[in-house]
């Protein structure tokens, strides 16, 4: 992949869950503005990466993380970096649809209030603007005011990406969002995150191949904690280079 | 008697048994409630709110007590909902599991065992003398916050830590301070069930004797207290008076009832508020 269209740049990275090696010297190129997909059998590893890219493994006591994990040149790993800052700039949606038990439209300018706009009409705009891109606008335009929990489940987890997307991050990751949603639900949210790359770099994980194939750009297959293969969508589900990942697509495994 | 039938018969006499301990409870309540009320309903009136006790407790009303449960009731929450809900927080959200905080955790709990007339003498060796507040509205109210303290920070521990995992994670993945997460996210979900314990609280604090006896419940004030530095009637402890030291049974035995029947009715009717409270929250939430 050009550097010049990298977006986060992984080095050697070790995750550890207590005794437990999680992920195994991971090198990994995400490009910008693409849609990038992980897939690989439970246990393998690909969450607790896509974890590792907004910091979330943080609230894991006994994780350890060695390695390195560039955002555009910053160091996401270090220290010195500041967690609230990155996850402003690194949404995250969740397996299981989670909207706040509070309105729809609180639901969305919940990020843009954190960070410290009030002004109403400015509100309004973002949570219009932010709904629209989630394809959910039209169907809630109504009841702005209703709680948001009241949303069926794939209305919910488009709110949660309406929500995610509110603060214009530059980095959409998406932790098997498809996973609770009927086919209809997952059809809309899929056609959605096509979509999406217009703007955002989108990191997906899905336990679906089908899914991979349909939406994503590039994937990369995880194996018991190591990167088995990374290349073009077309390419891994054509022509895979590794025996694995040929076994694990065609479904002989996982 | 084949084995179906016995069964059945079995499951019959089982269903039986628990629908009896079920009523026998109602019955006992309703007992309970029909003597009260027959021996004390013919004194309520609205004088009977609005006028103090006269005559040596043995004509008049119970305006004096009345007034003086309730501002025992505000001072002892106004103290105690801060720091029990905040200590909660504490436990739920920050506290980290080490010999510091399990001491903690024990202390609190061993208080909710304390038997209420040791709050008392509490009250009295730490705010009436020592504090030197004297006995006074002051030092019985702090008493029944202590005494209500365990009690809300328990209530207000489980309530922050039933709120799903799921609202949390939302909240630092949009890049929210853990403060603004209380706030914003857990302060709002924990609520309705703090206010049920916030109403157990204040129930608890209605009805106890013995913490306010030695700390600033007053035998007899002809007047209702208007500062924190004064003496006050209470309703349990007026209770107690009429009961054990009345120079006139006869006259005083109505009274009494009707004094328990008002208590009564305050403690259902914070608790009427609590439910429709806690429900208004609940439907807000969509939950």
């Amino acid at each position: 992949m050009d550097s010049d269209k990298v977006q986060i740049r992984t080095l050697g990275l070790d995750l550890y869950y207590g005794y437990a090696h999680v992920l195994k010297k991971i090198e990994l190129d995400i490009g910008r503005r693409a849609v990038t997909a992980f897939i690989g059998p439970s246990g393998c590893g690909k969450s607790s990466y896509l974890r590792c890219l907004n910091r979330m493994n943080d609230f894991i006591p006994s994780a350890r993380i060695t390695g390195r994990i560039e955002l555009e040149g910053m160091d996401i790993l270090s220290a010195e970096t500041d967690v609230i800052a990155l996850r402003r700039r690194v949404g995250m949606v969740f397996q299981r649809p989670n909207p706040f038990p509070m309105s729809i439209y609180d639901n969305v300018a919940y990020g843009p209030r954190l960070n410290g706009i009030k002004d109403k009409e400015r509100l309004d705009e973002i949570v219009k603007r932010s709904l629209n891109a989630a394809a959910l606008w039209d169907e809630v335009k109504i009841k702005l005011n209703q709680p948001g929990t009241g949303l069926s489940g794939g209305q919910q987890q488009r709110l949660c990406i309406a929500r995610a997307i509110a603060t214009e991050p530059d980095v959409l990751l998406m932790d098997e969002p498809t996973s609770a949603l009927d086919p209809m639900a997952t059809a809309r949210i899929e056609e959605l995150v096509r979509e999406l790359k217009e703007h955002y770099t989108v990191v997906i994980v899905t336990h679906n191949m089908q899914q991979a194939a349909r939406i994503s750009d590039m994937t990369a297959f995880f194996l018991l904690g190591e990167l088995i293969e990374y290349d073009r969508t077309a390419r891994i589900f054509t022509s895979p280079s590794d025996k694995r990942t040929e076994d694990y697509i065609s479904g002989r495994f996982g | 008697m084949s084995r179906t039938r016995q069964r059945r018969f079995c499951d019959r006499i089982m269903t039986a048994v628990f629908w009896f301990c079920g009523a026998a409870l109602l019955v006992v309540i309703a007992a309970v409630a029909i003597f009260l009320f027959n021996r004390g309903w013919r004194v309520l009136s609205f004088e009977f709110l609005t006028q103090p006790p006269k005559d040596g407790m043995t004509t008049g009303g119970i305006l004096t007590p009345l007034i003086g449960t309730i501002q025992l009731i505000i001072v002892a929450m106004l103290t105690a909902l801060p720091v029990g809900i905040m200590t909660g927080l504490y436990f739920a959200e920050y506290a980290t599991d080490n010999l510091f905080t399990k001491v903690l955790r024990i202390s609190i709990r061993s208080l909710a065992g304390v038997p209420s007339v040791i709050f008392g003498l509490f009250g009295l060796s730490v705010f009436v003398v020592f504090m030197n507040f004297g006995s006074c509205l002051l030092s019985a109210g702090l008493t029944l916050g202590c005494l209500s303290l365990p009690l809300i920070v328990t209530v207000s521990e489980q309530a922050f830590l039933a709120v799903p995992q799921d609202y949390r994670d939302a909240s630092y993945a949009l890049g929210a301070t853990k403060y603004q997460t209380v706030v914003k996210v857990l302060s709002p979900s924990a609520a309705s069930t703090i206010i049920t314990g916030v109403i157990l609280a204040i129930g608890r604090v209605a009805g106890e004797t013995a913490p306010i006896m030695f700390t600033g419940a007053a035998y007899f004030a002809p007047e209702i207290a208007l500062s924190l530095f004064e003496q006050v009637m209470a309703l349990p402890y007026h209770i107690y008076v009429l009961a054990t030291s009345s120079t006139d049974v006869n006259a005083t035995m109505p009274i009494q009832y009707g004094a328990i029947l008002v208590l009564i009715g305050l403690v259902l009717g914070t608790s009427a508020i609590g439910v429709i409270a806690r429900a208004k929250l609940s439907h807000r939430d969509g939950r």
